[in-house]
């Protein structure tokens, strides 16, 4: 039984973590109908940014941590601006692979510059557990849970108490009526890109302690993808509880079932979901009026 | 017999009643047509009648045959056919390839056939593509033949629309509201045809209009709705001079 | 400009549009059978590539490009075609045998795979594709009596009628040549066929498609399994020219690789099949060449003009070149200009230039200029 809590935790960092990236996806999909294959690759940057902030020039945790994060919304604009702007209006199918383009990029960059061994930072979770009863929970665990339910809650009261959140909707559902209602679209755009890029990049440094900082992080994201699928791609909190269900799962049958169930786990899972429920655990099943 | 009957239709979208208790029928060789206000239910029970709504009571009757529970395809292998007042085209195709799709009906081939291209697909594309023309030339849309739909005038895209529901040689035609967006002369244009699509080609035809001259030159008979109910059927004189109908369109007496 | 006159309803049915067509494919078919004894065996051999990759193109093609059902997994249908081919040959089934067999189940399975993805469209087919491609990845490692898991599997040489057709030789590259013409003249006859102008109805508008009576599910799953099929035979093909099959080399980047090879030869016609795979598995010979010829090329330019330290220019552009990690950022850099700029993708530019030759001087800039569009929601389609 401890065992199962045991694993149970470490689930729900991991879908913690997962909850992050595919927050990243619906944030982009949900104001621009953009899905962001690079999304991974920017959790892995944000931890590159991190390694240099702290590591190499130096700075204190929490401010390297922050440094960060500003770069990487930094250059999620910039990102939005140079490759995604020129191609909005293209169909889905384009828009989709100029973003694994744009992955694939970004690793080998990232590659080039950093090199490719596992890198390490020194944060103040790396060790130290927390005791509950029989049960260990290491720190680095407990710092992704915690620092995940508050970005989410921030970002919730965002979206929906403030005006930019409903602007963010409704450019998504009709650009040109959005232009006719004031509402700054490019500004739009540029901001969801920043936000988005800068929850990877938050996802990555709190990452760093528990996986090592390295080019293949990104394949994570690709774990994301049915996190995000199943919460319904056009719900925050569908991501979170998408991304919750896919590290548990995950974790869960890495520890009871036989090898290599771990990997496809969240795979099958998330074809059993989208045949029962098409659009996802919270999505919307929308259909053109004709 | 009569082509289409409709017993008893209704359709709820959870709370809200669009359609309530709808009865009547289509005889063959006639021209049909729904008129009301906006919201009445007209295009809702055309598409109960293509099926891209279940009904949520009531029975559909086609010749006789029950079609309420049938998928939409099959109601076009039945012999139904229809325009969408959104257009429906396929854009990024030319006028001559969405009219030969319209003779998706009348296949004989099957897929392996097709793909060797056997001389019967040959002899298939060239009937197909006779019928295809003969429509052409009845609607006059030889000079758009080989052009994109994406360039197309919207006049003519609804053109196109009318040209591929009858490349499916249907036995009745749903048109939704054929004269929106049409100037006059193109309306006039739209009322020759209907007529003819009548007189020459044999196919009854159930239209849902909003212009009534339109309405008066064509119709046998009308069917005034208003939220979801009938409210008249009758000549379209006797219609226009209903009195439930002016309230429906006009409000109560009194209140002018 | 040839002026045609239509006189016949053949005309518009016709393969070639013109007997123009026929001279300039029969020219380049006329140099692709002699090539094998121009050009050395490096060449030759990627060449056999090229032709295994542009069958795959010319299947997804047909489902992605044709029928709008994209799909990221296509890998794993690749590596059905190849296990099955080694499977079998394995138990001593001819060749004769196993390459239709390997076309079959490949097909049956795509057929399987499009029932589930009937109720799925958009983004979501597109994920449910990359897990299946994903499972069956695992399926290959895991099911070991088969695949041989993680260790493999060697494929031996094909054997035709007695003859050993060795996969370096001049009888795979007319094999592969042969097979991708095939390939080809089926699609054609199935786009200019009924069934091809339903697949287009179903991607351009599936109400419309369905108000003139085509049936989506059938044909839905009918392009899945042709589709399939079709990269089932690329994947025999495949297994023979690798001489050795395992599990990781059927991966996600492998079905992206597949992708791109439509998205960058052009999504909309056949030849784009054909461009993009050459542009696909030339790239990693050209990385070669950046790395080993071009700077000592530019190294020698560069002291022939007298240009000040020409060995340290050529050190720094071979340290670039050999920098790992290149090929992705190439391969990435070139997917993002190519969308950006040239949507039509190789065919689509070879168009253009052909029109500015044909319109020579009238030919407006304009011509292709994308109209601006806003974006409209694709969830209501």
């Amino acid at each position: 039984m401890l065992d199962f809590i045991q694993q149970l935790v470490g689930g729900i960092a991991l879908g913690c973590v997962y909850g992050l990236i595919a927050l990243g996806f619906v944030l982009i999909y949900k104001a621009t109908e953009v899905v962001n294959f690079a999304q991974g690759d920017l959790m892995m940057l944000g931890g590159f940014f991190a390694y240099g902030f702290i590591d190499q020039l130096g700075f204190n945790y929490w401010i390297g941590f922050l440094c960060a994060v500003i770069a990487m919304a930094a250059f999620g604009s910039l990102v939005e601006r140079v490759i995604v702007r020129p191609i909005l209006g293209y169909p889905q199918f384009s828009i989709v692979m100029v973003t694994i383009g744009l992955g694939f990029a970004l690793r080998a960059i990232v590659g080039m510059i950093w090199g490719t061994d596992d890198l390490r930072i020194d944060t103040p979770f790396s060790s130290g557990v927390m005791h509950v009863g029989k049960l260990v929970i290491a720190h680095d665990k407990l710092s992704v849970i915690v620092a995940t339910v508050l970005l989410c809650g921030v970002l919730w009261l965002y979206f929906n108490k403030t005006r930019m959140g409903i602007a963010m909707q409704a450019t998504s559902q009709n650009m040109l009526g959005a232009y006719y209602m004031g509402i700054p679209v490019k500004r739009v755009f540029s901001l969801i890109w920043a936000i988005s890029a800068a929850v990877a990049g938050f996802a990555g440094v709190l990452l760093a302690p528990i996986a090592f900082i390295h080019t293949n992080i990104g394949f994570l994201g690709l774990k994301a993808f049915p996190a995000a699928v199943l919460g319904g791609f056009g719900s925050i909190p569908g991501a979170l509880v998408g991304g919750l269900v896919i590290g548990v799962a995950e974790t869960l049958s890495g520890f009871y079932l036989p090898e290599g169930f771990k990997d496809v786990a969240a795979y099958i899972l998330l074809l059993v979901v989208l045949m029962v429920r098409p659009a996802g655990l919270f999505g919307l099943n929308l259909r053109k009026k004709v | 017999m009569s082509l289409l009957r409709l017993d008893a239709i209704s359709l709820r979208f959870g709370g809200l009643t669009a359609v309530d208790g709808v009865s009547f029928t289509v005889e063959p060789g006639e021209i049909f047509t729904m008129i009301g206000p906006n919201g009445a239910g007209k295009t809702s029970i055309f598409n109960m009648i293509s099926r891209f709504y279940q009904p949520s009571g009531g029975r559909i009757f086609f010749e006789d045959v029950e079609i309420t529970q049938l998928p939409p395809y099959k109601i076009a292998q039945l012999g139904v056919a229809r325009t969408f007042q959104n257009i429906e085209l396929f854009d990024n195709a030319t006028v001559l390839a969405n009219l030969l799709v319209g003779r998706h009906r009348h296949r004989r081939t099957g897929v392996l056939e097709d793909i060797l291209f056997l001389p019967k697909v040959r002899a298939a594309e060239y009937a197909d593509r006779l019928r295809v023309e003969e429509v052409i030339e009845f609607l006059d849309l030889q000079r758009y033949r080989d052009q994109l739909i994406a360039s197309l005038p919207y006049g003519v895209r609804k053109v196109c629309e009318l040209a591929r529901a009858l490349c499916t040689e249907p036995k009745i035609l749903l048109l939704d509201e054929p004269s929106s967006g049409l100037n006059v002369e193109e309306t006039d244009d739209m009322v020759y045809w209907i007529n003819d699509i009548r007189s020459e080609l044999g196919i009854t035809v159930l239209m849902v209009e909003h212009d009534m001259t339109l309405v008066n030159r064509v119709s046998d008979r009308v069917l005034a709705l208003d939220y979801g109910r009938v409210v008249a059927l009758g000549a379209p004189q006797d219609v226009a001079r209903d009195p439930n109908v002016i309230a429906a369109y006009l409000g109560p007496e009194g209140t002018v | 400009m040839r002026p045609i006159f239509q006189t016949d309803y053949g005309q518009d049915i016709r393969l070639f549009r013109h007997s123009g067509y026929l001279w300039s494919y029969g020219v380049l078919l006329l140099l692709v059978l002699l090539a094998p004894f121009v050009i050395g065996s490096y060449l030759q051999s990627q060449i056999v590539f090229v032709f295994i990759y542009a069958i795959v193109g010319v299947g997804l093609l047909i489902l992605a490009g044709f029928a709008g059902q994209v799909s990221l997994g296509h890998a794993a249908f690749l590596a059905i075609g190849a296990y099955t081919a080694g499977y079998m040959q394995r138990h001593g089934v001819p060749f004769l045998v196993y390459l239709p067999l390997s076309v079959v189940l490949t097909g049956a399975v795509g057929a399987l795979v499009g029932f589930p993805a009937l109720r799925l469209a958009g983004i979501y087919l597109v994920i449910a594709t990359i897990a299946f491609g994903f499972i069956m990845e695992e399926v290959a490692a895991r099911w070991e009596s088969v695949t041989n898991g993680n260790d493999g599997m060697r494929i031996k040489q094909i054997e035709l009628f007695g003859f050993t057709l060795s996969r370096d030789g001049y009888s795979f590259y007319y094999l592969c040549l042969g097979f991708l013409v095939l390939v080809l003249i089926l699609a054609l006859n199935l786009l200019r066929s009924p069934t091809g102008r339903a697949f287009i109805a179903i991607r351009d508008s599936e109400t419309a498609a369905q108000s003139i009576g085509v049936n989506l599910s059938v044909y839905k799953v009918m392009a899945f399994s042709i589709s399939a099929a079709m990269t089932g035979l690329a994947g025999c093909l495949y297994a023979h020219k690798m001489s050795f099959i395992s599990p990781e080399m059927f991966t996600l980047l492998l079905s992206l690789e597949f992708v791109i090879v439509i998205l960058i030869g052009g999504v909309g016609s056949l030849h784009g099949a054909v461009l993009g795979s050459i542009f696909v598995v030339m790239v990693d010979p050209f990385l070669s060449y950046l790395k080993d010829d071009l700077p000592r090329v530019i190294g020698e330019m560069a002291r022939s003009f007298g240009v000040a330290n020409p060995g340290a220019l050529q050190d720094t552009l071979s340290a670039i070149g050999g920098a790992a990690g290149l090929k992705g950022a190439i391969y990435g850099l070139i997917i993002i200009v190519f969308i950006i700029f040239e949507p039509y993708g190789l065919y689509g530019r070879w168009l253009k230039i052909r029109l500015y030759f044909e319109l020579f001087p009238l030919y407006k800039k304009a011509t292709f200029r994308r109209q601006k569009t806003y974006v409209k929601s694709e969830r209501y389609r």
